[in-house]
């Protein structure tokens, strides 16, 4: 059985500055940390800003550190938590604070504009369709999962400690190219700005972001590691650098 | 009188899920120039949350669908009280939105040679939904949005719209406050598309996000526009009851179509014992032949656990009322049986049905692959809203238009499942096009700097009282709203409940008018809620309203004291309004169906 009640430190603040601030309440069974910022929110302080949506993990909005961790709130059950503790609940610390739990996380948005998008190759069908198969289709498919939480930038050193914004993307952008690169109509190529201009060499293959990861996306594996990986052949194997000199696609 | 930022478009779009994102695209692509609000930020909207599928009949799986066949299988859910005309042009444009989809990044699940799959759903006669898994509106939200961003639209991201501005009957624009900052903001228009949801928010069991308050029908109404249907809310069947913090979470229908069946608490399959009569030429007989079906065998009938959510969720409140329901009051839904029929059933489960393995596991520390889960009823989608012109979408007011869920019409009394997501898509694009048309030719208006004043001042009046005296909590009455309307306007009704409802409503209204906030405006939920209540208790009572005016039973509205269908209620739809005196119900009859149209349901009754 869980406690009755539980006690959280939340961060209240903005940009200016901030403290944690102590609030209890009373907690019920199947609760989650969400529940309680929102019962916090109705019954002791309507000002807390938190940003959250569906409540079911489907939008990504309600990223925070938990207890130091990076979690969505709506899928953090108390009965989880060491309840005879006070919880820690503050905002990402990655992103500039807009208000007591919610990030501006608009860097992000404008991050993935510079990505080129999808550029179609002719259609494989006189009706204009394409035909894939189920096995081309599962690998991008699971970059497609990505509910767009910002979790994995909020823990990759790279952003969070050194601060390179404006050189790197980070595992979320590096995953949507991944996609894109994936997906088995496009016929773009990003490789050059990969290498470039979003900065995928920054990565050092720390895995951090897959840990944290709630769509259980294999950040670095599947998506990072893969694209260093066409990277390589493109730029440092002679046959295909020779193909890239002359416009053919590898 | 406090400062605003002024801008301009075109046409401007209210709302950013699957209908917003399709129309702003189609409008840009007319040459508009074209800026889309929404309170959430870009791809969190409501639509991401669908799960199930998009339906359209483009017969991948069964090459005898067509659109005849899905016209007809709207109508029958929709009881056919639905707008004909936008219930043929779903069909007919359905499959081409599809393909669009695909050839902008989506990437859905496929069949053995390489096409789009299609799944079974309720109420629709072959495999039509298309989809990825269970995180479809995922799918489609992310495929808009990262298409739109690239085509030259503004995007507005949390800003909320807190009312339109009119010069008689025509829309000239809005007015928006920015949810991070508090600041405000003008925004000119030509043409304005709502692409605001649904509604759910104002019961207590939802699936719903909490975007839904309604915010697009209130709007509409306060500038003049007619609602219609708004008798007709839909509740699914199936939503999680326990733990309490995630009572009506959807448990989606696939869990169904993909061989899930109902049970009351003596292991009963009580869908069995009442088949509706215009389903039961479609509806297997016994549960080997149910099975089948969800198999894919096309000889075989649907089980009746596959009928439409209306009556589904009807079947469960009774085996709970009759005291034959699951321990925390609801029934149970297994899939897990399935291992009598699959070998490595649990691998199976997972991979069909992916997010509800995991919702069960992380919320509810059940393993669905092992045993039943428990469900019962959660209001689920919003049949009515604003009355469109079935083409253009364009509302009762000029200029104005609406598209997706906020707008009445296509599902009549009952929506099926997967007809939502090809709505968005259909006329989403429908409502950017005529807008962007009407905008073509038509010549600015200048708002009217008296209406802006005004509702600025409304909107900021929660401050003053705090200050004044002692005020009432926006979220004390929003619950007791959201009680009053689970409990005296939810799945079964009656003349005497709702005549309460609508005493409760007066009162609530009267405290609303004293709702105070602390604090400043700077992304401050207690006033986003005190402001999105006024439009709660709006659409509340329209819905009271009109739900107390039909005297009958017909698809999602029950009336226990009226418990069967009336002839002359097929031929009506509700209209709400503004009136001098308050909120008007009127009669409108149906438009005639031409021939054609009424041959094919003929044909394929
Ligand atoms: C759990 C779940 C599963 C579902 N599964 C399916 C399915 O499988 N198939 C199917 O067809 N349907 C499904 N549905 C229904 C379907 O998802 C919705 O009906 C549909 O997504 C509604 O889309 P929309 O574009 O009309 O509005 P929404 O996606 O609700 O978007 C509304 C937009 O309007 C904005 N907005 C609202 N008010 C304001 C305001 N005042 N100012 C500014 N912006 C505003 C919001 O911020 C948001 O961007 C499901 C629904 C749920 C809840
Ligand atoms: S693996 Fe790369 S992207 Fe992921 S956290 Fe480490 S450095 Fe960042
Ligand atoms: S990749 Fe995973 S952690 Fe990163 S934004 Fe997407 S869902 Fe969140
Ligand atoms: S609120 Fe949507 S993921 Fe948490």
């Amino acid at each position: 059985m869980i406690p009755s009640t539980a006690t959280f430190l939340i961060w209240r603040g903005d940009a200016q500055g901030g403290a944690f601030q102590e609030y209890r309440i009373g907690i019920s069974e199947g609760m989650v940390v969400l529940d309680a910022v929102h019962r916090i929110q109705a019954e002791q302080d309507n000002t807390l800003a938190v940003r959250w949506n569906c409540k079911a993990g489907k939008c990504g909005s309600c990223a925070a550190e938990v207890n130091g961790r990076p979690r969505l709130m709506c899928m953090t059950r108390l009965g989880d938590l060491a309840l005879d503790r006070p919880v820690t609940l503050e905002p990402m610390r990655t992103f500039p604070l807009l208000r007591d739990l919610v990030t501006d996380v608009s860097w992000n948005f404008r991050t993935k504009l510079a990505i080129q998008p999808l550029r179609t190759r002719p259609a494989d069908a006189p009706d204009g369709t394409w035909r894939m198969m189920q096995r081309d289709v599962d690998r991008p498919q699971e970059f497609r999962k990505c509910i767009e939480c910002f979790l994995c930038q909020d823990v990759c050193h790279v952003l969070r400690d050194h601060r390179l914004f404006d050189r790197y993307i980070g595992p979320r952008l590096l995953v949507y190219t991944a996609q894109l690169e994936m997906n088995p109509i496009d016929a773009a190529d990003r490789l050059g700005d990969l290498k470039d201009l979003h900065g995928i060499g920054y990565c050092n293959i720390t895995k951090c972001c897959t840990t944290v990861c709630p769509e259980e996306i294999k950040i670095t594996d599947n998506a990072i590691i893969p694209l260093k990986e066409r990277l390589v052949d493109a730029f440092y194997d002679p046959l295909t650098r020779l193909a890239r000199a002359l416009g053919l696609r590898g | 009188m406090l400062a605003y930022e002024a801008i301009r478009h075109d046409v401007l779009v209210i709302g950013a899920g699957g209908a917003g994102l399709r129309a702003a695209i189609e409008a840009s692509a007319e040459g508009a120039s074209v800026g889309v609000v929404c309170k959430s930020l870009l791809g969190k909207a409501h639509t991401v949350m669908a799960e199930g599928g998009i339906a359209a009949a483009m017969a991948n799986v069964d090459e005898r669908d067509n659109w005849r066949v899905h016209f007809s299988d709207t109508m029958r859910g929709g009881q056919y009280v639905n707008n004909w005309r936008m219930a043929e042009l779903h069909a007919k444009e359905a499959p081409e939105r599809i393909r669009e989809l695909e050839a902008w990044g989506a990437l859905f699940d496929r069949t053995g040679d390489g096409r789009i799959l299609q799944r079974h759903f309720g109420g629709h006669r072959y495999a039509r939904l298309v989809h990825v898994g269970d995180r479809t509106g995922l799918e489609m939200i992310r495929t808009l949005q990262d298409h739109g961003i690239h085509r030259g639209i503004e995007f507005y991201m949390e800003f909320t719209v807190c009312a339109l501005l009119t010069e008689g009957n025509r829309v000239v624009g809005a007015v928006a406050y920015s949810r991070e900052k508090g600041t405000f903001f003008v925004f000119q228009a030509k043409a304005v598309v709502l692409a605001t949801g649904g509604i759910g928010r104002s019961y207590r069991i939802t699936s719903n996000s909490w975007e839904c308050t309604g915010d697009g029908l209130a709007l509409a109404y306060r500038a003049g526009a007619e609602l219609a249907d708004m008798e007709f809310v839909q509740f699914h069947p199936t939503g999680m009851v326990w733990p309490p913090s995630v009572a009506g979470l959807l448990v989606t229908e696939s869990v169904r179509g993909e061989g899930g069946v109902l049970r009351n608490n003596q292991g009963r399959r009580f869908m069995f014992d009442d088949i509706p009569e215009a389903y039961r030429a479609q509806t297997a007989d016994n549960e080997e032949e149910g099975w089948r079906y969800t198999q894919g065998d096309r000889n075989a009938r649907r089980p009746p656990e596959l009928v439409t959510r209306d009556h589904v969720a009807r079947c469960i409140v009774r085996e709970i009322k009759e005291g034959r329901g699951s321990p925390h009051g609801g029934v149970f839904l297994d899939i897990a049986w399935i291992r009598e029929k699959i070998p490595n059933s649990a691998e199976h489960i997972k991979r069909k049905l992916p997010s509800m393995y995991d919702q069960f596991l992380k919320l509810a520390g059940i393993d669905i692959t092992k045993v039943p889960m428990e469900v019962g009823p959660t209001t689920h989608y919003m049949m009515g809203g604003i009355r469109v012109d079935g083409d253009s979408q364009v509302s009762s007011v000029e200029g104005l238009f609406a598209a997706g869920e906020c707008a009445a019409g296509l599902h009549g009394a009952n929506r099926l499942g997967g007809n939502s997501l090809s709505d968005l898509l259909v006329f989403g694009r429908r409502a950017g096009l005529y807008a962007a048309q009407f905008a073509r030719q038509a010549q600015w208006v200048e708002a009217d700097q008296n209406q802006v004043h005004a509702v600025i001042a409304h909107a900021v009046e929660p401050f003053e009282r705090a200050a004044a005296h002692p005020a009432d909590s926006p979220y004390r009455i929003l619950e007791e709203l959201r009680e009053l309307m689970q409990n005296l306007v939810g799945i079964v009704r009656t003349g005497e409940e709702m005549t309460q409802a609508l005493d409760g409503l007066a009162k609530f209204k009267e405290r609303a008018l004293r709702v105070g906030v602390v604090g400043n405006r700077f992304y401050n939920p207690g006033w986003h809620t005190s402001l999105d209540l006024d439009n709660q208790l709006i659409v509340s009572e329209a819905v009271c309203r009109a739900a107390l005016t039909r005297s009958e039973s017909r698809g999602a509205h029950y009336r226990l004291d009226y418990p069967n269908k009336d002839v002359r209620w097929g031929h009506i739809n509700l209209v709400v309004r503004r009136a001098d005196d308050g909120m008007a119900v009127v009669e409108r009859p149906l438009p005639e169906m031409p021939q054609e149209l009424k041959a094919i349901i003929e044909e394929m009754k």
